[in-house]
């Protein structure tokens, strides 16, 4: 039997076996519209799930109940007839799944009378057009007019049951599953031998979990008295406890995890199914399948991202003729990420189709009377488009059988904040919508510093802390103030910092100097800040309980913990801290943005690092494709098959010497130049740091040598230019071979009238496995896209002396040949106006000149079908 | 379907009798829903919560369980002392633990339906918002308390 059918039939009998249950409580409750909403929503996950499996009888069946279901939630009187119907529904939703199971076919027959009868109800209830047009419709639907698009892929030979029919007790029952389901497979003579795992009752897990944290607390407790009475007896098996105690909950921590990818098995059978269905190019991109997450957790988030993705594909992703028109590429692309951020996992799940309609929202928020006219006026447009999360908010005109009852997204926020969660949306109209959830550590053990500021602890997560510095008026680090805002110089950057007694509005000692503490450096995402604290006490592991709900509008914490000595402390969450920072932050790139908009003007203004690697020779890197300068002590360094690694943040980096260093030494210190790339890092082991300097480099190009990309007069001196294109496949065998997968590499041609950066982007772009043709204008570009037609996407830099990147849009879109070529902008800054320039052109991307992994990921983009290999 | 009987008790009647935890808050007299009533205990290192407000005192260990401490007082809108004898009635709401901060707790009383009324219409906001309704008692007037109302952030917007 198919997995995905036995995992269907599993998951629907439990869903089933609630709503029957459910259903009886509503029929003593009618006015529960809680219970309501969750028997409608298991019931439109069972028909959902039909529909992509071919499970014509079922669907229709479900469908049906479930329309019935959606007059009572608008407020159709709950009567014991319309229960009676529902529950009738279920018992031959019963029958249909006991045959399904038997002989892995849905069985003939027909469900008309049922399907009449809910549809009569749903009409007597309320009357109205849709419902009666909706009625003979479902009741004309045959069991043999499968939706076309649905191809049953259930194999035909009957396989016996593998598993025996959850049992119809309810309650105490379900614990006593596992071996149930042992005693039936027994049974089962020459039955197939199951996987090597055991189905284990997530309470029973999740008991588990909590027995370990408590046992975890106890010996915090433990060791914290042993601290205090060192010649206690008890420290050798205390010791012992400690260890078997970390073992422990490691290995059931162990259990609880599963990557994403788990869930998202089925989403590209979903996508292609609907694709089918809806008639519509969608190609999915998954990324991050590998981060692990709380198996409960996971569990709770399944339903809410399959509804999603389903919904970026139904209501997101336009049309391909309407794509055409407006200039988009035919394939719409559904874009599925995973990432584990300074303690949280982010999920992100965007498309490139028409976005919300905000005005529609408007009105119906206004016609549903969900918020008032003048309040409403006030709210921006991402404000509005939150009501999408409002319980029955639907704007969709027309009820298909994918999505569009208003069930969904109020679901799936109740469903994300039910664990703590947060989720929140962007959309802009005709570029796509984009939803991000984040999710904080609930319920896991974490490593956390115990910090204190205003005379009280907190407990930040050890995972986004990179090192703590002392800061003290008159000592080596000092906080300096820029208009009022704190910064500190560290090493070679500006580090803003943020006074946790400030952003707490604690009450500060007035003994002691404000900028008197300590810093404990942060990183998340590629935010790198300082919180200042008054002082810092020591490690300890603590178990995250979730913020209570009354406090988890306070984004600043990410939940409380029980520490050794009994208290309470609360959790920093430094993403929530470094939405603070970002006012700071944000002044300061657009500092960078004006400094690299001047050195534009000037042309070719360059910062580079410089450095010596072996002998006296110079070598240089652009700043700007450095991301970070570590000092690292060698015997640290760890030897795999020869190739020398360092474990940095809790990753294996591998290093690779400079050119001109024969060998990585074994002792000492050495500065090391790190590169990333998306979450991939090298280290670059260099003899010296010679200096940070700003040059206007003429590059001589040499092609003699594989590790340069040329020489340069910086400060006077002749400087090698080293191409990190070169290194960077040598730590990671397949860097250069990511979209490897198809026959021919995609052509890119990159339009820029400095030569620098057409030859600073040129082996970045190789480097991802494209082949670049470099071009110095727009006339040059329009002369090589007229001559070769294997251009895959232009890259081009808007501001060029002449005719300019929008000039060349422009050409190429009046160009029948060229009109569809994806274009993808350059530019030193962006603006409302430049934007607006280039979306009317419809130009794919707009990408900073210095980012260059954003231009990877935009040319990728345009390119879906190699993005869809990752 | 066969009607539940249970139906029935959901509906108030007249004759029907609550039991109530009382609670002092200076000398009013409140009443909590006995079946709401988890423990009472007295609370003891409350840890504040930066920025919480909102009548949220802070979060305390119960028995290895984190507890959030609401006071009554605050959300009566009456001005906070801590005197060092208050008390805490423990209620399991909405699947969390919350402490609800009085100046005292009294004894348990059994009252019928018919002693009850609904808010007087003068009632102070703050007061009428957390209560729903109250019982005419011979020593005075019982304030009952509606636990959802009191433990609901109403004031603070969700972050969406």
């Amino acid at each position: 039997m198919d997995d995905l059918l036995r995992e269907f039939l599993t998951e629907t009998s439990e869903h089933i076996d609630v709503v029957d249950l459910e259903l009886v409580r509503l029929e003593s409750e009618p006015d529960n519209m809680a219970i309501l909403r969750n028997v409608f929503r298991l019931v439109h996950t069972i028909k959902g799930t039909c529909g992509f499996l071919g499970l014509p009888r079922l669907e229709a069946l479900a469908h049906a109940a479930e329309s019935l279901m959606g007059k009572l939630r608008d407020g159709m009187p709950v009567t014991s007839e319309a229960v009676s119907l529902i529950l009738a529904t279920i018992d031959r939703i019963k029958a249909i799944l006991a045959e399904l199971d038997r002989t892995a076919a849905e069985p003939r027959g027909s469900d008309a009378d049922l399907i009449a009868e809910l549809s009569r109800m749903a009409v007597a209830g309320h009357g109205d057009d849709e419902a009666a047009l909706e009625a003979a419709f479902a009741a004309a639907e045959g069991p043999d007019e499968a939706p076309a698009a649905v191809a049953p892929s259930v194999e035909p030979p009957p396989a016996p049951p593998p598993e025996a029919a959850p049992p119809p007790k309810p309650g105490p029952a379900k614990a006593a599953r596992a071996p149930a389901a042992k005693s039936s497979l027994a049974d089962f003579e020459g039955g197939r031998q199951k996987a090597q795992s055991v189905r284990v009752n997530v309470d029973t897990l999740e008991h588990l979990m909590t027995m370990v944290s408590e046992l975890v607390l106890t010996r915090n407790q433990l060791l914290d008295i042993a601290r205090r009475h060192d010649d206690s007896a008890f420290s050798v098996p205390l010791q012992r406890l400690s260890h078997v105690t970390a073992e422990l909950q490691e290995g059931v921590m162990k259990t609880r995890m599963q990557p994403i990818g788990v869930i998202w098995q089925k989403l590209p059978r979903v996508v292609r199914d609907l694709s089918a269905e809806l008639g519509r190019a969608i190609d999915l991109v998954t990324t991050g399948a590998e981060t692990e997450l709380d198996r409960q957790v996971l569990e709770v988030i399944k339903d809410p991202l399959t509804h999603m993705v389903r919904n970026a594909a139904d209501h997101g992703i336009e049309p391909p003729a309407e794509r055409r028109r407006i200039g988009k590429p035919e394939r719409g692309t559904v874009r599925l990420s995973a990432s584990h951020e300074g303690g949280t996992i982010t999920i992100e799940l965007a498309d490139d189709g028409r976005g919300l309609d905000i005005a529609a929202i408007r009105r119906t928020v206004l016609a549903r009377g969900l918020s008032g006219e003048a309040e409403l006026e006030r709210m921006n447009d991402q404000q509005v488009a939150r009501f999408i999360f409002h319980p029955g908010f639907s704007t969709a005109t027309a009820v298909t059988a994918v999505s569009g009852r208003g069930v969904g997204m109020d679901v799936v926020k109740s469903n994300i904040e039910l664990i703590g969660g947060i989720i929140d949306i962007r959309t802009e109209r005709g570029r796509g919508t984009s939803f991000t959830i984040k999710i904080p550590l609930t319920l896991a053990i974490v490593a956390a510093l115990v910090v204190s500021c205003g005379g009280q602890r907190f407990a930040v997560p050890q995972i986004s802390v990179l090192e703590i510095v002392r800061v003290d008026s008159g000592s080596e680090h000092t906080i300096e103030r820029i208009a009022g805002t704190p910064i500190l110089r560290l090493r070679d950057s500006l580090l803003p910092i943020i006074s946790l007694t400030g952003l707490m509005k604690l009450e500060a000692d007035a003994d002691r100097d404000e900028d008197d503490g300590f810093v404990v450096v942060t990183q998340v995402g590629r935010q790198r800040f300082g919180m200042l604290v008054d002082s810092v006490f020591h490690t300890e592991e603590i178990v995250v309980k979730p913020m209570s709900k009354r406090l988890r509008h306070l984004q600043i914490f990410a939940g409380n913990t029980i520490l050794g000595d009994g208290s309470v402390v609360v959790i920093i969450d430094p993403n929530g801290v470094a939405r603070h920072v970002s006012a700071v932050a944000d002044t300061a790139n657009t500092m960078i943005a004006d400094v690299a908009q001047a050195s534009g003007a000037e042309s070719d203004l360059t910062t580079v690092l410089v450095f010596r690697a072996g002998g006296e020779g110079l070598a240089a890197v652009p700043l700007s494709l450095v991301t970070r300068l570590e000092e690292i002590d060698l015997s640290r360094v760890e030897w795999v098959g020869g190739r020398a690694m360092l474990q940095y943040r809790g990753k294996l980096m591998p290093l690779v010497p400079a050119a001109g260093i024969e060998d990585v030494p074994r002792e000492g210190t050495r500065p090391v130049v790190v590169f990333t790339e998306g979450d991939r890092a090298i280290g670059l082991i260099v003899d010296e740091i010679v200096d940070i300097v700003e040059e206007r480099l003429a590059i001589e190009l040499a092609n003699d040598r594989p590790d340069v990309i040329g020489q340069a007069v910086v400060r006077g001196r002749a400087t090698e230019i080293i191409d990190v294109a070169h290194y960077l496949p040598l730590g990671h065998e397949d860097w250069g071979r990511m979209p490897a997968s198809a026959a021919a590499p995609p052509t890119l041609l990159l339009v820029d009238d400095s030569a620098f950066f057409r030859d600073m982007l040129t082996p970045v772009l190789r480097a991802a496995g494209y082949r670049v043709i470099g071009a110095a204008g727009v006339n040059d570009a329009l002369r090589i896209l007229l001559s070769e037609d294997c251009v895959d996407v232009v890259v081009t830099d808007i501001e060029m002396p002449g005719r300019d990147g929008f000039d060349l849009v422009g050409a190429l879109r009046s160009d029948e040949g060229l009109r569809d070529l994806p274009v993808i902008a350059l530019a030193a800054y962006a603006n409302p106006v430049l934007l607006e320039k280039a979306r009317h052109l419809g130009i794919a991307d707009f990408v900073a000149k210095f980012d260059r992994s954003g231009l990877l990921a935009a040319v990728q983009e345009c390119l879906p079908s190699y993005g869809a290999a990752a | 379907m066969i009607a539940d009987t249970q139906t029935q008790d959901h509906l108030v009647r007249q004759d029907e009798e609550y039991e109530y935890v009382t609670v002092l808050v200076g000398m009013q007299l409140f009443g909590l829903p006995i079946e709401q009533v988890h423990d009472v205990f007295i609370p003891s290192a409350i840890t504040p919560v930066p920025l919480a407000g909102d009548g949220v005192l802070g979060l305390l260990n119960l028995r290895g369980r984190v507890v959030t401490a609401i006071s009554l007082r605050q959300r009566l809108g009456l001005e906070m002392r801590l005197r060092g004898q208050e008390m805490a009635v423990g209620i399991e709401y909405g699947g969390e633990s919350f402490g609800l901060i009085v100046d005292g707790v009294s004894e348990v009383v059994r009252l019928s339906m018919d002693t009850r009324e609904p808010n007087p219409v003068n009632l102070n906001s703050h007061w009428a918002r957390i209560s729903q309704g109250v019982h005419r008692l011979p020593e005075g007037l019982l304030v009952v308390l509606d636990l959802p109302a009191v433990l609901d952030a109403d004031t603070v917007a969700k972050a969406a």
